[in-house]
This record gives structure tokens, sequence and C-alpha cells, in this order.
């Protein structure tokens, strides 16, 4: 087990530098953060101790050279934008992002897994059929268009909930949180809502999916024929067998609700990593854009070590280190 | 939304009680019969469109910086919202010579903390300025025309310029002045080659609050980056009180959900609606609007290079170099149009590079759309059947830019130019357009000065180092006669004489037809039936303007 | 590859069976229905609609945000209105729907045909093999779409089928991660170790007996694939990297009606949102037929 951690640790870490690499290039490639930066109104010679006081001005392995340097001490370097160190502002925002996701998790799950049953259960029945066809709005509509509608329709028009911001928050271990009153939960319905629709649609049809499958094997004809209760069949043989892609894709969906909550951040105005993230692809201001992704590597090679732990919780045929001996 | 305003409500009701209480009982009386006292507890919220990127006023010359900074720290000079200059803490100005300004520093203000504003917290400042680390974008383009600085007592200073220098009190009324006792600079002086201090204070010291201790209206309370900045009424300020006793700052950045934070009731005001949106909140029962000519002007630019980057079918010829294919393009443009269906007439068709209004407008300049004399000069050029050019142009810069830009393409096809439109993000535009990557683009230019002189000087004037000259003409034009009137312009103190130089230079721009306007932005701002705001040309959102209409 | 993943089941069951079963659900049929005549127009754009929008000759600026059954200067009715540039709507959503349905469909595919070949080398070959593609599974997943595809559009220049790249760079891996979670279940049961005792070469095994058998998951994957690329490619014209401005797709188009939402101009936004909304419906439908059908297990 502890080699198991060690080895997936130890692969991590090229990645790592695989990926700093990568976006080190991939930002160099796009432009000069100056352009973007610089007041319209400065010269030459102000435009050049501009790039100077951000080492713009050196080639770019050289750039790189410093930057692996200064990382390796835990520098991050500082936000060319910003001014201030780039992981300490990336982290600033983490909390508000994860609860967003977590909350948004929630919302896919609690709701996804009952109805995804349900509809496995009854492929046939009226409530089946309308639970797939619902899914299906799940993810065909753009994030940013149900985003809008769902300010207009409960924040402009019925004005039940606030159209975005994070509202107040109360601290828990020294950082802030917004779930934590009730002005801040009344912030947090909206972009959680918004953000777990294409989840819960996924998981509606990966439980609806797993449902029919399982159904129909044998160990679940056996049990039925046995004569055990329905709920025990569907909460214990059932529930559990269908359990594996949920878990995976969750798993995926997790790391990915964190990385690419970038729309619903924009348009809710949620201050968390997503609207950092773009706002720093549009700034080119890579320093931030790096450690972001540095972040989100590391939260998903965690993510997917912890799925690959539950995996093997749910079904003990799958072994962990993979090796056939 | 409903309990939150309930919440809201009940904060306010106690705080005006308690206020009621106090009235009677606290000296402060006097100082709140001098202004139309509130009548509870008043916080204004404003969703602004854009962030700053921190709170240290010397720290970036940007936009939504300086409108931060404004609340907290003040210049010697400001603008009001005609751009035109008035006293801030200099109580009044003059050339002593060609190449020496006298100011006469207000009396009695004290900074946040208790201190008094003396000339030592202007010298200071100009010596920081150039001293901010990693500053994207220095606030050392204003400060570069200073030669030395003497404070013959604390409430005079004596400025000295290197060459004669007009624009001094300009360029003196986009910085903050910080205090000088808090930083710990009482006895750093003045050195044009650079002061001396033990340390500079750090862009980190301002975002924490630390710093934070300006003369303006409103005090620091909090911030935090993303979500909000508050401030809270500065009850000392030696200006008129503001009417609001807390500020509340939220960025949102994206136009439609600003506009549904404004119609839910989450912000009293907004900055920059879009302009599809105006007709509805002009309909909207509890929303009013300002709005006012800004000092941006959208133009296109079309380059002369040898080897066009962006035209073909001219077997590469650049087309450009001819003034009748610049003049057809010019002709083409129907910008009447644009502003009608693509602004939806919050915008002003421009025919040169300020409105009229701004200080070296010049009311003979004119320019006409025809788009039969532009196919006759397209022929006589001999370009009969045109020829295909790509328009490059952000997409997320300017209003509308890029809809603009395909409404342009859409004319210039009309006359026989197949025109695309590359339209791209700005960090991908700016670095292609400054690599002189296009043929012809659209940006624009706001001009802080709020005189002609800026967009001459940067667009059209050839790119000389020294002088300052043609830092955003990508179009590789030089016409020395017009940099010669320019350099002129620019040496003469006397303003009448200087706008009547800046005049003819400006018509001999506009006739090249080398940067072609066309519209000047309309900033518009939207806010809660009762509020009132004066509308800034310079399209700062400043709250202590905001008044609750009587 | 992708016709492989395609056909792979239809080797064991005739093609004739195979339409048959899809024939039982009406639902499904008329989702058929509606994607033919959708593909149909897609595909005969030109000679379906009265305007090319893709044309600026043809686009008139005067006719900008006109309402729907307005008539206009080139002597037709817009049935849906027209947008700001004066692009007729239902032209413009026939047309985009072409360039959406070849983006989502093409992405798809090639992001499938990808995912699907990693994924089985994962679970199949295991150990070190497996460690190094899923870490590299990791790295894809944790970079941002916004981010790949603004670092093609700067290096590549901007262009639908740079779209495509960075749709299917962006989603390969989520196949990967599938197909890799379901293949480690089906690898330790009885009928691949029989195959491996048969000494069956590890590609056969693979394409005949893993891959059918790990499909269902994926299709499930896919056809909600097809319709998220087609939303993402809406997203990444929302940020402002998407196809080019002057060709818009049904995503472009949705992008830029929402900044109409507000306006009372509804017509914007809101018709190449139906159009959307009733295609991926009809993907769908066909979609969950043909995972029901080509399940190996429910056929029985």
């Amino acid at each position: 087990m502890l080699v198991f951690i060690l080895r997936r640790l130890a692969q991590s870490a090229v990645v790592v530098v695989a990926m700093s690499v990568l976006v080190f290039a991939g930002i160099f490639a796009i432009g000069n953060p100056i352009d973007v930066l610089i007041s319209p109104e400065a010269d030459e010679i102000e435009r050049a101790a501009a790039i100077a006081r951000l080492g713009l001005d050196k080639p770019m392995h050289e750039q790189f050279i410093r930057f692996v340097d200064s990382a390796l001490g835990g520098d991050l370097g500082t936000s060319f934008v910003h001014g201030v160190p780039a992981l300490g502002l990336v982290l600033q925002r983490f909390p508000a992002t994860l609860e967003l996701a977590l909350c948004a998790m929630l919302v896919a799950v609690v709701l996804g897994i009952p109805l995804g049953l349900w509809a496995g259960l009854k492929p046939d029945s009226l409530a089946g059929r309308v639970i797939m066809t619902g899914s299906i709005l799940g993810f065909s509509l753009p994030t940013f268009w149900v985003g809008m509608m769902l300010i207009m329709a409960f924040a402009v028009t019925l004005g039940w909930l606030p159209a975005g911001g994070r509202g107040e928050t109360a601290s828990l271990l020294g950082v802030q949180w917004s779930f934590l009153t009730a002005d801040g939960l009344a912030h947090l319905i909206l972009p959680a809502v918004n953000l777990a629709l294409f989840k819960l649609s996924l998981v509606i049809r990966l439980a609806r999916a797993g449902t029919r499958e399982v159904a129909l094997q044998d160990y679940v004809k056996f049990a039925r024929a046995k004569g055990l209760a329905p709920a025990r069949i569907v909460g214990v043989h059932i529930l559990k067998n269908i359990m594996i892609p949920v878990v995976t894709v969750l798993g995926l969906e997790l790391g990915s609700v964190i990385a690419f909550s970038v729309v619903t951040e924009s348009v809710f105005a949620w201050p968390g990593m997503g609207k950092l993230l773009i706002d720093s692809i549009l700034q080119l201001d890579r320093p931030v854009v790096i450690a972001y992704l540095l972040v989100t590597v590391l939260l998903f090679v965690v993510i997917n070590l912890i799925v690959d732990l539950v995996y093997s919780v749910l079904d003990p045929r799958i072994r962990l280190g993979g090796g056939r001996a | 939304m409903a309990l939150r305003d309930r919440h809201r409500r009940l904060a306010d009701a106690l705080r005006s009680g308690t206020l009621k209480h106090t009235l009677p009982a606290v000296a402060a009386l006097a100082l709140l019969a001098a202004v139309p006292a509130p009548a509870r507890a008043a916080t204004l919220t404003v969703g602004t469109s854009a962030e700053p990127s921190a709170l240290d006023p010397h720290y970036h010359n940007l936009g939504p910086n300086t409108r931060a900074r404004k609340h907290v720290f003040e210049s010697l000079v400001s603008m009001d919202a005609k751009m035109r200059l008035q006293p801030e803490l200099a109580e009044s100005w003059r050339a002593v010579d060609e190449t020496t300004w006298e100011f006469k520093l207000r009396k009695g203000v004290t900074f946040h903390d208790g201190t008094e504003f003396t000339a030592q917290d202007f010298v200071y400042t100009v010596c920081r300025i150039p001293n901010v680390a990693n500053s994207p974008s220095s606030f050392t383009v204003y400060t570069k025309g200073i030669a030395g600085i003497e404070a013959p007592d604390p409430h005079t200073l004596i400025i000295k310029t290197g060459k004669p220098y007009p624009l001094l009190p300009v360029e003196l009324s986009t910085f903050g002045i910080i205090s000088a006792k808090a930083a710990g600079g009482e006895a750093v002086t003045f050195d044009k080659a650079g002061c001396k201090a033990d340390s500079w204070p750090t862009t980190q010291a301002f975002n924490d609050g630390s710093l934070m201790i300006g003369t303006g209206p409103f005090k620091h309370k909090s911030y935090t980056k993303g979500d909000r900045q508050i401030l809270e009424r500065n009850p000392d300020y030696w200006g008129p009180q503001p009417a609001w006793d807390t500020v509340v700052f939220r960025p949102i950045t994206s136009d439609g959900p600003r506009v549904a934070a404004l119609l839910a009731g989450d912000v009293d005001m907004i900055e920059s609606p879009p302009v599809q949106d105006i007709e509805r909140l002009k309909s909207a029962p509890n929303v009013s609007l300002a709005q006012a000519q800004s000092n941006r002007v959208i133009y296109l630019a079309l380059g002369v290079q040898d080897t066009p980057p962006t035209i073909t079918g001219t077997d590469g010829k650049n087309p450009l170099k001819d003034p009748r294919v610049r003049k057809a393009l010019s002709l083409a443009v129907d910008r009447d149009a644009i502003v009608k269906r693509i602004m939806m007439g919050v915008a002003e068709p421009a025919n040169q590079y300020l409105p009229a209004g701004f200080y070296g407008n010049n009311p003979e300049v004119t320019v006409a759309t025809d788009a039969n004399k532009a196919k006759q000069l397209l022929a006589e050029a001999g370009y009969p059947k045109g020829f295909q050019l790509t328009l490059g142009t952000p997409n997320d810069r300017y209003i509308n830019d890029d809809k603009v830009a395909q409404a342009v393409a859409q004319m210039f096809t009309r006359i026989g130019v197949q025109t695309q439109v590359d339209a791209t993000t700005a960090n991908v535009f700016f670095s292609k357009r400054n690599k002189q990557e296009y043929s012809v683009f659209l940006a624009g230019w706001g001009a802080d000065s709020g005189e002609m002189s800026s967009p001459l000087k940067a667009l059209i004037a050839t790119p000389i180092k020294e002088k300052g000259y043609g830092t955003t003409n990508y179009t590789s034009y030089s016409d020395p006669e017009l940099d010669g009137m320019l350099d002129t312009a620019l040496a003469t103190v006397d303003d009448a004489k200087r706008e009547k130089l800046l005049q003819a230079a400006v018509k001999r721009a506009v006739d090249a037809d080398i940067i072609i306007p066309l519209h000047y932005e309309v900033t518009v701002w939207a806010m809660k039936k009762g509020l009132s705001y004066e509308p800034r040309a310079d399209q700062y959102t400043l709250a202590q303007k905001v008044t609750p209409a009587k | 590859m992708s016709s492989v993943t395609a056909r792979a089941p239809a080797v064991e069951t005739p093609f004739l069976r195979l339409a048959r079963d899809f024939a039982r659900s009406r639902t499904a049929l008329a989702g058929l229905a509606v994607l033919v005549l959708i593909v149909l127009a897609a595909l005969f754009a030109r000679w379906v609609v009265p305007q090319d929008p893709y044309d600026l000759a043809q686009l008139d600026i005067l006719d900008g945000m006109m309402a729907p059954g307005s008539l206009g200067g080139g002597g037709w009715t817009y049935w849906l209105g027209t947008d700001d540039q004066g692009r007729d709507m239902l032209s413009a959503i026939v047309f985009g729907l072409r360039t959406s349905l070849l983006v989502g469909v093409v992405a798809t595919l090639i992001a499938l045909a990808v995912g699907v070949a990693v994924g089985l080398l994962a679970a199949y070959a295991g150990d070190r093999v497996d460690g190094l593609i899923m870490r590299l599974v990791d790295i894809q997943l944790s970079f941002p779409a916004i981010l790949i595809a603004l670092i093609l559009l700067a290096l590549l220049g901007k262009g639908v089928d740079k779209v495509i790249v960075a749709l299917a760079a962006v989603q390969w891996a989520y196949y990967a991660r599938t197909i890799r979670g379901s293949a480690l279940v089906e690898r330790r049961k009885e009928y691949i170790e029989a195959a491996q005792c048969l000494a069956l070469p590890h590609r056969r095994i693979m394409m005949r007996h893993l891959l059918p058998n790990c499909l269902p998951p994926l299709i499930v994957v896919a056809t909600v694939q097809v319709a998220h690329a087609i939303a993402l490619e809406a997203t990444l014209s929302f940020l402002g990297v998407g196809v080019p401005v002057t060709q818009p797709s049904l995503g472009m188009l949705i992008a830029s009606g929402y900044q109409y939402m507000l306006s009372g101009d509804y017509w914007v936004s809101l018709f190449p949102g139906l159009a959307l909304l009733v295609t991926i419906v009809a993907i769908n439908l066909v979609g969950d037929r043909l995972r029901d059908v080509l399940n190996p297990r429910l056929n029985h």
C-alpha cells in the first residue's frame, strides 16, 4: 500500500514538471504580458523599464531556469498583474471554489443517484422517461446560458435569491466560508445549482445505465428468486455494483468542477480560483496560471488516488498496484 | 434576497435610530449641518466592470486602479466631470516662467491617521513612484517631466521642468499622494537621478490596508480580492462630506450579471451596462441612467508597410500606401449605421480623435460617407476589383468591438474590398498588433489628459523614442511635418496658442486617413432611482459624487 | 479505430437485427427522423435557406436587429428575425448547425478513438504502462479547456479545425479514464482469463472481448460528450476563443445572443438555443437506444 502511494507520488512529480514546461512555453507563445498590462500612454523608455522589472527581457530558457530555481525554494513567482506571490493568490481563492464545487457535487449525488436508480429500475415508466429527457436538458445547454436564466428567474424576476457574489462569510479553521451564514448560503444556491446541472445529468445517466445492467445479472436474479426484499436488493446488490462507474466519473468530475468552474464563477461573480484563472490567462499572468495548474494537478492526483482506493473497497477484485504477479 | 434585504433594513433602522439618539449630544452636528444629513446610515454598493490589480496607488497606471485610488488618495490637481483641471490638494498654481511652476498647497488638510499634509508628502510620493517593485505600468510617465522640487515652506512647492512643459498640471492630476510619515519617509529628498531611502513601501502593505492612509473623502476599511472593497466616510475630510457612511465596491466583470445585480437590488449602481440593455434599463421603473461622452475614440488604423501583412490580391504591393485607397476605405464606413445598429445609439459618430468640447477639437474637421465615391477612388487607384483584407480586432476590450469590426468588414466588402475579421482576445490581439501583424486593425484611444496632443502623439506621430512619440503607431506611417507641428504645440505654454496649433495638427492627421475615426464611446452608469451621478468624461465612478437626489 | 468501435459488436449481431431492435422504440425513431432532417438541412444549407450568412456582401447592417417576420431589404421575410449584423437568424442557425455538428461529432470521434485506445491499453497492460498513462490523463484533465484553446489559437491561428483539435484534446482523457475503470473490472472476469488461457493474441482479446463489454458506459459518456462538445464550443465562443466571428456556429450564435438576453430582443438568443436543444435531444434519443441495442448483456 505504502509502495503504491509512493510510486503514485513519484509519477505525479514527473507530471508536474512536464506540465510546468508546457504551460511556460505555451503562455510564452501566446504573447507578451506587457502588451496587455502597460498603460497605452507609456513611452518606449517606460515600456522597456516595465519589461525589465517583470524579468521579461530575458530569453525564455533563462526565465524558465529562474522560475525553476525559485520554485524549488517554494516560490512560484510574483504575479505580473497583482504584484503579490502567485501561490498565495491562488490559495486565497481556493476555499471559495472548493465550497462551490462540493455543494455542486452534493446536489448532483443526492438528486442524481436516486433519480438514476428509479429510471433504471423502471425504464419504461412515465417517470423514467421524464427523468431521462430532463437529464438531457442538463448537459445540452451551455452553462453560461443556464446561469443567466437562473439569475433572471430567481434573482431579477422572483427576487428570491441574490444575483451573484459570495455574500457574508464566517471563519472556520482560519478560512472564510459562505455556507456558515444564512446570507452566504443564499448566495451559494444559484451558482451551485448551475454548476451541478451537468454533473447531475451525468450521474443520472450513469446510475440508470448501471442499474439496468446489474438488474439483469444472475446474482440479482438469484437474490430476487431467493425472495429478498426489493429494498435490500436495490440497497445492497444494485447500489454497490453501480457505484464503480459513478465513483470514477464523480472523482473526475470533482476535479473538473474545481478546474472548470470558470464559467459559473464568471457569471455569478464568485470570487474563486476559476475566475482568477480566466482573468490571469486573459492578462497572460504566467506565474498565477502556473501556480493554479500546480494546485489543480496536485488536487487531481489526490482525488484519483482516493478514487482508486475507493475502488478497492467497492470491488475487492481490483487489487491495488495492478501487478499480475 | 428577501432575507438579505430584511437584514439590511434592520441594520439600517438600528443605525439610523442610534444616530437620532446621539445627534443632539454630539458636537459633529455642525459638520452634519453643512451637508444634507442622510436620513439613515447610508451604504452605497457599486458593481464595477473591472477590479483594480492592487490598492497601491502607484503600482499600476490603469483605469480601475485610479478609480479606487481617487476615493482614498488625492492629487495636487484633479479633473472635474468634463476633464477640466481644478484644485485639489493644491489651492492654486501658476507658471512662474517657461520652466518653473509654483503650487500653493491647501492648509489644514490631514491624512487619515491625523497627521498634517505638507509639501514633503508630495516630494516623497514623486520619489516613491519609480521605486515600486514589479510595477507592470509605472506612473513615471507622469513624473519624468519633473527636474527639481523645492519646498520654501510646508505649503508651497516650486517645481522645475527641464524644458517648457505645459502638461505638468495635467500630469500631476494622475497620481495620488501618500503620507511620507506613515511610510517613514520624512527625510527623503528629491533627486532627479533617483531618491535615496532605506526601503520603499511594498504593494502588499497597501493591499493589507496598513498603508492605506490618504487625505481623501473615504477611509479604507477592508478588501477581499475578487470580492469586495469596503470604504468608510472620512469625517475629517477637508472638502464636502460624501453622502455615504459606507461604500462597497464589488467587481462584477460580466456585463449581463452586472445588470442583473442592479435589477435584483444586490447593488445600488453599476458601471457601463452593455449598450444592448440600455433600452430595457430605461423602461425599468426603479432605475435611472446617467451618460456622458467619453474621451475614448474607436478608430481603424491603416498600415502603410512596404509588404502588407494581411492584404492579398495586389501582387504583394500595399494598396494602402495610396492616399486614394485610404480615402476610399474611410468613405466606405457608414458611422451613423454603426452607432445606430451596433452601438444601439449609445455612442457618437466621430470625425476626429476627441469629441467637441475637448481641448484641441477642431470644428472644421469632417469625415464623409459615400460608397460610390469610394468605388470610384479605388478604380482610379488601379483596384477596380478591390483586394482581400483581414481586419484585426480585439473581442473583449472595447464596447462591442468585434461587432463593430464585422460591420466595417461588411461595408468594405460592399465597395469591393473583401474583408475577413480576425477577432481575438485582447491578450493575443495586442501582441499581434504590436508586432505589426495586421494591415488594418480596430482599436480605441482614451486621452487621459483630455487634450488632442495625447492621441496625435501616440497614434500617428513618427515613433521617436526620446520624445515619446508614436508609442502606439503600428502603421509605419511617418509625416515629419506633422511631427514638427506637434513639437511646436508641446513646447507652447500659452493654452490658447497651443490649442490653435493642435487644431491645425489634427486636421492634417485626419486628412491623411491613416487613423480613421469611427465613433466616440459613451459611458453609461445605471443606478437605483433616487440616486444621481454627474457622468464623467474620464469614465471614473466616484462614490463621493453620487448623491441621493432630493 | 473509430469505425472499429462502432462496428465491433455488429460483427456478432447482424445489422438487420440491430435495426429491428432499434425500431422497436418509437421515441428513438422520432429522434432519428429529426436528426436526419437536421443533418440534411445542415449538409444542403446553401439550398435550404435564403441567405448565405457567411458572405458579408449578402448582409446589410441596416437590416440589423429586426424582429421575426420583418420584411428585409433583400425582398424576403426574416421569419426568425435578424441579429445585429443583419444576418437572417434562420439562415445563420442552419449554417451554424453545420459547423456545430461538425465540431461536435469530429471532436468526439477523435477523442473517443484516442481515449479508448489509451484506456484499454492502460487497463490491459497494467503496471508501469498503466501508471504512466494515468498520470498523463491526470495532466490532461487538470489542463482547463480554455487554456488549451488559447494556446492552440496563439500557435495555429483561428479556425474550426483548431476548435476541433482543442475539444478533442480536452475530452480524450475522459474516455480513457472511464474505459479503464470498466476494463479493470472486466479484465479480472473469467472469460478474459479463459481467452488468455487459449493464448489468443492480446490485440484480439482487447478488441473482441474487452472492448464490447466495456462499451455500454462508454456510449453513455460519448452521447453525452457530443452534446457537451457542442456546448463547450459555445462556451469557448462565450470566452472569446471560438470559431471566427464572421462564420458563427450555433454555439457562437448562442454566445452572442447571451448579450441580448436581458434586452428584450429575445429572438437572437432564443432560437439558436432551441435549435441546439432539439439537436441534442435527438442525438441523445438515438444514442440511448443504440446503447440499449448494442449492450451484449441486455440483448440476451
